[in-house]
């Protein structure tokens, strides 16, 4: 590989060295054993928790600073599920919350120097977007019966477009899960490769401090894309949801 | 050889990044001259917004996921 | 260059780890787990929290702009009841003043009919008075006439007749 053939050269490019999957005591990785994604995944646990509830504690009526950023983050999401999926929604909405939670809190840890990303990983992101894809299915048939069906069946389209737009909608439905945890994991991963990447260049002391300027703009962007994406992924969720509930067009 | 090509191949479905921002840049702009026009509306439709930019945006990642299978796992 | 890594799917060597199928176990596991525990962190402490603080929130505000109302209206009634006092008392004080001023005019007509009265009578008494002396110079004038008639007839020589003098007297004094 490239990191291999300029070593020679003092230039070292490993951006991919930050995602291995580590056991931390040793040992081969099985099923069960603590390795880097179990304390990542731990921390974000962690982050929400003192996010959440460590922050209400007090249940203060005018509210500190932490107080404001959870009901904050209570606000946001519910107002998104809110206005997304109607009334009807507002049910749903701690599984959106976990899922907002959980995605903010490991982008942002995983922006700490020399931290894993966990949601850089497909493992993850796929088992929250094939999770969402397959709850929404079955929520949807199980609301709607047969009925969820229409959802492909265009009925405001002339009826001999109807069969092709059918197959395209169908197709589109079924490439929903992968595009949701690919967008994901692939911005998280690109974005801490492209890091890893300008601080490789770091190396070579004539252009050190464009490197380092350029590490710091790059994560700049990638607090904002950690924010967005998070947001994204949960509004996709919303509007899957809204298609379950209301599968007519 | 093949390793080679596969690069090749890595730098191509690159181009596919630069489609992506053409798209997201399309999304935004249009969004943005529309915002200017009926900023009262501008508000409510900042979901709309980002649900176009990240359907745009998921087509550029997977050219960039292409690449990266093809420099790493192929 | 790059042929011999070209296979790479073992974990130690550059490929994507991301694509490592041996993890996925490992990850799956974990994740599945802090899932679930954020789940019921969220849905049986802080959600309901949360919006129990923010129901408690909306309902104290209510609460105090219903009490901020109440506190109006007795403020708005306390200034009603204290300008009816006020209009209250400048009634009584006109109502006063008027029956003094009633009280004073009954004294004031009172005493100027006394006055009048007095007035009255002492003009009639200082009249009669006057027509007494009147009628005393009269007759006065009338005897000092009748006598001067008389002596005035006696030195011409004629036997006054005290009759026709007096007669001519009288005659005189109405002309």
């Amino acid at each position: 590989m490239a990191d291999e053939a300029t070593n020679g050269g003092g230039l070292s490019f490993k951006p991919m060295d930050q995602f291995e999957v580590k056991s931390l005591f040793g040992g081969e990785i099985g099923m069960f054993t603590i390795t880097n994604v179990t304390l990542w995944l731990a921390l974000a646990v962690l982050a929400v928790i003192g996010l959440m509830v460590l922050t209400t504690s007090k249940r203060e009526t005018v509210p500190g600073r932490g107080q404001s950023i959870a009901e904050l983050m209570y606000g946001f999401v519910y107002k998104m599920v809110e206005d997304v999926t109607g009334k009807d929604g507002i049910k749903y909405f701690p599984y959106i919350m976990t899922l907002f939670m959980f995605i903010l809190c490991a982008n942002f840890l995983g922006l700490i120097p020399m931290s894993f990303t966990t949601t850089s990983h497909i493992a993850v992101t796929a088992v929250l977007g094939f999770g969402v894809f397959f709850a929404v299915t079955i929520l949807g048939f199980v609301k709607n019966g047969a009925s969820f069906l229409s959802l492909f069946w265009v009925s405001s389209a002339p009826l001999p477009l109807r069969p092709i737009l059918a197959v395209i909608e169908i197709i589109s439905y079924f490439v929903r899960p992968v595009s949701h945890s690919i967008r994901l994991a692939g911005n998280m991963m690109a974005g801490h490769a492209v890091l890893k990447v300008f601080a490789g260049f770091a190396q070579v002391a004539a252009i050190a401090p464009v490197a380092i300027i350029g590490v710091m703009a790059i994560y700049g962007l990638e607090v904002l894309v950690s924010a967005i994406q998070a947001y994204v992924f949960t509004i996709l969720t919303c509007v899957y949801l809204k298609d379950a509930l209301h599968p007519h067009h | 050889m093949e390793g080679e090509l596969a690069h090749i191949g890595a730098g191509l479905a690159a181009i596919g990044s630069g489609a992506a921002a053409i798209g997201v840049g399309h999304v935004a702009g249009n969004f943005l001259a529309g915002a200017l026009r009926n900023p009262s509306a501008a508000a409510g439709q900042t979901a709309t917004l980002f649900i176009g930019i990240a359907f745009a945006e998921a087509l550029g990642i997977f050219s960039f996921l292409v690449a990266l299978l093809l420099m790493f796992a192929v | 260059m790059a042929t011999e890594t070209s296979s790479a799917a073992d974990a130690a060597g550059p490929g994507m780890p991301q694509l490592n199928i041996d993890t996925f176990g490992n990850q799956i596991f974990w994740l599945v787990i802090a899932l679930l525990a954020i789940y019921f962190v969220l849905s049986r402490v802080a959600l309901p929290r949360i919006a129990a603080i923010l129901a408690e929130r909306q309902g104290t505000i209510t609460n105090d702009i219903a009490a901020a109302e109440d506190l109006k209206a007795k403020a708005e009634a306390a200034e009603a009841a204290y300008e009816k006092a006020l209009a209250d008392a400048r009634a009584e004080a006109q109502r006063i003043a008027g029956e003094t001023k009633a009280a004073i005019q009954a004294d004031l007509d009172v005493a100027i009919e006394k006055a009048d009265a007095e007035i009255a009578a002492k003009a009639a008494e200082s009249e009669k008075a006057i027509a007494e002396i009147r009628a005393g110079a009269q007759e006065a004038v009338k005897e000092v006439a009748k006598d001067a008639a008389q002596d005035i007839v006696a030195l011409m020589g004629g036997k006054a007749d005290a009759k026709a003098i007096t007669a001519a007297v009288n005659a005189r004094m109405k002309g």
